[in-house]
């Protein structure tokens, strides 16, 4: 099979700017920026399951954030589906690829075809749903919002269909009710339908299971994995949880301040991790079994500010092997095997 | 030698209506000084107001309505509150969930950790304490001259360390930590982790870890305590319940959880809800979601009693025999 | 819906709300049917023989008579119908603006929201009662001129209130799925954030219903009425004026206690609504860190006396 990549993120660069106090604008102190995302890129192909892996402080989320739109990018561009994201999110598509005639459409009609195609799973099932809509409502309002000229019956299976693909069975049995009426899994379940009644091609899930208990987060994981499977969606899945990532993930990137250190499928990245980061991180991964205890690589101190971005190679403080010259030179990717590449110099 | 023994605690909670929600039932277990048990379960299972209840802090509405704690052979529940005072922190210590957020803002760390030990009259001068507090700090990986700093200049990590040398000030014997480890990122996980195995290897604590993460668990406890809607459902050692799990709901925990040493293989979560204290099912309480069983009466009927079924691995299973 | 039956079971239980809401029907019993409970239409002309001017409470008028002669008891039922048009239609025009000016200014934030809440702040410094008596000197007299003032400068508090609201409420995650769903802003505004402000709003309108039936009464005291319609500012005016002198406690006393038994009994059931309303901090979990520290620090007594804790076997 060849893949078709979906998404292509060409050199992102993401950058906020810090708001100063008052006595430092008195004082004319430079004005400052977290560099949330420093220089990043990738492809995604259609159908595949990315994991996104870091700390807070990585990258991760924001990245996310610009693939959807919802962020514009400082520098780089992100072409999904060979339009850029940025100017498809503002309804700013000038010409349309393979005369799909996107480029033509009014500005909100651009938006809201971006928003039909690519859709956000969030982190926390408690915050990301309106305590005042029923489930009904709240699954139903994207297709409101798209009015996609649904007849009311053909709204309701839409909106069942949606429940029961996402373990809400049956879907009657729960529509009336209120989020907080739910627990934490279903109501994430609900996120989840919410998201797939418009029928989306790309979900970015961000950290979905890092709220839930441990016996239900693999009832999401596998409910993403088979929408993958029915849908044939591209999922984008944010973590900082290795193990969830290495349960069923097809590649892997992991990101330390704002950059991809190691990319590769992840079977291979989290077998033989070859970025010092990335050995560092499974190494200190627990394992749910005593006899598989392992020598930890524990990195000292915290993931550094953001704002003041290491010289040379951005891991060399805490980096475990690091010489003289990773301070000054920033490592570029080398090739490991077809799939996997990682940024040291000292593969 | 045991320091801490909980035999048969039962815990209810009392509603606003006066009904009596059944919130732990027949918890027993024994803590050898030096040694670690984690009391593993899922969020509502009751881990935390069995934590509570060693302190005797439950909230108003709890009411211990059976059982024992014996602390290095003393009934904690039969002796003064005035008396439990002087055993809270001081023999029993204790890191809470999110205490690490708790801090006062508006004091320095060092100054928190003095408080704790001038209640307690662990020392006799403020430059004893000056110095104690100093060198709890550089125990746990602090250098001692940031004790002069304020809460909001540490980092999540440096904060959650705090804490935990606030715990030690006055040498308990027995550590307490909920969740020590939740909501921090992987590697100060990690940090945590080895900073609290080696404190109790130099200290020689007795540590009671409580969490969900079976992860955490299995890298740091000797014995482990699964607990399910407010019942053991199984207790031995950290090898037996992860190599050889007895109870099925032990099974199944294990099979959910993603194991990193294994990438790609199958995961199955446990279809169902765990029991609301409102609603517990008469028998067995995982009952409706276990595979063993076919609702057989006994299950559906009898709560099962925890059977030793080899020595030191204890199960609360109907269907599962002793060897 | 669910949270507005919670709000009103909530309601229930606070015996000083009740006791508003008696009040305030009396209040609204007497407005709506006036022409039924009033003995004398106010609007009659009567002939007056001069011992008819502040006659003393007696047989036919029950609160005596005023300075034209006519009875206050039937004043005073008709002046509830102003007051109240007053304290209702202001204080919802109020509302209005003052949420509209919120959720703007909340929601877009940036310099839309620093012009509109300079503006808000231009007005609440402003002393509102010389304002108003220049507006309506200049504008001249009338109902509807002293509902569209009133309203114009009632706004201020709840506009602050609204848009503090929406600060944090538009950081909230759902808010963020609905923008990842391609709702409007509009549709963001009116779906997702005014449900979650909404009770604060209504409380803080009831609340001002005191206070616009307060300035109107002021207003009217002052002269500044509608002449063609009995208000309770107004008998307060003419009593002022003419019965003080004549020891006429009937024609005084009555239009007072009125505009307080009003205004209390609103103040009574908007508290009771901002009580139950108001966003509190609520935690998740089944204690305070914080607290339990302090238990735990609680300074041994080494009181022997204490009983062990209640253990039934």
């Amino acid at each position: 099979m060849e893949k078709i990549p979906i998404l292509r993120i060409e050199d992102l660069y993401k950058q906020f700017p810090v708001t100063r106090k008052f006595i430092d604008r008195i004082k004319r102190s430079p004005k400052q920026v977290v560099h949330a995302v420093d220089g990043v890129s990738f492809t995604v192909a259609q159908g595949e399951i990315l994991a996104l892996v870091g700390e807070s402080g990585s990258g991760k989320t924001t990245v996310g954030m610009n693939v959807l739109g919802l962020q514009v990018p400082t520098k780089g561009r992100i072409l999904f589906d060979g339009h850029d994201v940025s100017d498809w999110a503002t309804g700013r598509l000038r010409s349309g690829k393979n005369g799909d005639g996107l480029g033509r459409l009014s500005r909100r009609k651009q938006i809201l075809s971006l928003r039909r195609r690519a859709q956000m799973v969030f982190q926390d099932p408690y915050e990301s749903l309106n305590p005042r809509q029923t489930i009904w409502e709240i699954v139903v309002e994207p297709l409101e919002i798209h009015n996609l000229g649904l007849r009311a019956n053909e709204k309701e299976a839409r909106v069942r269909a949606a429940l029961e693909d996402c373990g809400l069975a049956p879907a009657d049995h729960f529509w009336s009710r209120y989020p907080d009426e739910l627990s934490g899994g279903q109501r994430q379940r609900v996120v989840v339908a919410g998201a797939l009644v418009l029928e989306p091609e790309l979900l970015v899930a961000d950290e979905p299971v890092s709220m839930l208990d441990v016996s239900i987060r693999a009832d999401i994981l596998t409910l993403l994995q088979s929408l993958r499977k029915a849908r044939d969606i591209t999922i984008i899945y944010t973590t900082h949880d290795l193990a969830t990532a290495g349960y069923f993930t097809d590649r892997m990137a992991v990101m330390y301040l704002g950059r991809v250190v190691e990319l590769g499928p992840t079977v291979e990245v989290l077998k033989e991790p070859r970025h010092p980061y990335t050995q560092a991180l499974v190494s200190v991964a627990p394992v749910p079994n005593p006899r598989k205890r392992r020598q930890r690589v524990i990195l000292q101190g915290e993931v550094p500010n953001p704002i003041d971005i290491p010289s040379g190679c951005r891991f060399h403080p805490r980096c475990p092997i690091a010489t003289d010259e990773c301070k000054k030179t920033d490592p570029p990717y080398v090739e490991i095997s077809a799939e996997h590449e990682a940024a040291c110099l000292k593969i | 030698m045991t320091t801490l023994e909980v035999r048969g605690l039962s815990i209810n909670y009392l509603t606003d209506d006066g009904v009596a929600l059944n919130a732990v039932e027949g918890l027993t277990f024994s803590l050898e000084q030096g040694r670690s048990l984690g009391l593993v379960g899922e969020s509502g299972c009751g881990k935390t107001t069995v934590m509570l209840s060693l302190m005797r802090l439950l909230p108003e509405a709890g009411r211990i309505v059976n059982g024992q704690v014996f602390f290095e052979g003393r009934d904690l529940l039969q002796i003064s509150e005035g008396e439990m005072q002087a055993v809270r922190w001081k023999d029993v210590s204790m890191v809470f969930q999110g205490a690490m957020n708790a801090l006062n803002p508006v004091r320095t760390v060092e100054s928190q950790i003095i408080e704790a030990m001038q209640l307690h009259n662990v020392v006799n001068s403020k430059q004893d304490a000056r110095k104690r507090a100093g060198g709890l700090l550089e125990l746990v990986g602090i250098t001692a001259n940031r004790g002069k700093q304020y809460p909001h200049q540490f980092s999540g990590g440096m904060r959650q360390r705090a804490v935990i040398a606030m715990a030690l000030a006055c040498n308990p014997r027995i550590l307490v930590a909920d969740e020590p480890t939740t909501a921090l990122d992987v590697m100060i996980q990690a940090q945590i982790i080895e900073l609290l195995e080696e404190l109790q290897r130099e200290l020689n604590l007795s540590l009671v870890l409580v969490t969900h993460d079976l992860g955490v668990v299995a890298e740091m406890c000797d014995d482990v305590l699964v607990m399910y809607g407010g019942t053991v459902a199984e207790y031995a050692s950290s090898d037996t319940i992860f190599n050889n799990p007895g109870h099925p709901y032990t099974q199944r925990l294990l099979k959910a959880f993603p194991d990193i040493a294994e990438p790609g293989s199958d995961l199955a979560s446990i279809p169902g809800n765990p029991p609301r204290l409102d609603s517990l099912p008469p028998g067995c309480r995982f009952e409706p979601r276990c595979h063993v069983g076919n609702g057989e009466p006994i299950c559906l009927e009898a709560l099962p009693p925890l059977v030793e079924i080899e020595p030191g691995h204890y199960v609360a299973c109907h269907l599962v025999k002793g060897k | 819906m669910e949270s507005q039956n919670r709000i009103w079971t909530t309601f229930r239980k606070k015996p000083m709300a009740l006791v508003g809401m008696g009040m305030l029907a009396v209040a609204l019993i007497m407005a709506l049917f006036a022409p039924l409970l009033a003995p004398y239409d106010p609007n009659e002309r009567v002939d007056v023989v001069p011992s008819d001017i502040l006659a003393p409470p007696g047989e036919g008028h029950l609160l005596g008579r005023d300075d034209a002669g006519k009875d206050v008891l039937s004043s005073l039922i008709y002046g509830a119908r102003v007051s109240l048009i007053v304290g209702f239609v202001s204080s919802f025009f109020s509302m209005f603006i003052g949420t509209t000016v919120g959720l703007t200014a909340g929601y877009y934030g940036g310099r839309v929201s620093n012009a509109l809440m300079r503006f808000t702040d231009f007005l609440m410094v402003i002393p509102d009662l010389p304002l108003m008596l220049v507006i309506i000197s200049v504008w001249g007299r009338g109902l509807w001129k002293i509902i569209l003032v009133i309203s114009i400068l009632y706004w201020t508090y709840t506009a602050r209130l609204v848009r503090s609201q929406v600060l944090s409420i538009k950081e909230r995650q759902f808010v963020l799925r609905a923008r990842a769903l391609g709702a409007s802003n509009y549709r963001i505004i009116v779906r997702h954030i005014l449900p979650q402000v909404m009770p604060l709003i209504i409380a803080q309108a009831v609340l001002d219903i005191s206070s616009s039936i307060i300035a109107e009464s002021t207003l009217s005291f002052l002269g500044l009425g509608d002449p063609t319609l009995i208000s309770w500012g107004m008998m307060l005016n003419f009593a002022f004026e003419r019965a003080i002198s004549r020891k006429a406690w009937w024609f005084l006393l009555p239009p007072g206690i009125a505009i307080v038994w009003v205004s209390l009994a609103i103040i009574l059931i908007g508290n009771a609504l901002e009580e139950i309303v108001n966003p509190r901090l609520k935690t998740h979990h089944l204690f305070n860190p914080r607290n339990m520290i302090s238990l735990m620090l609680a300074k041994p007594l080494l009181v022997e006396s204490e009983s062990p804790p209640e253990v039934t076997p």
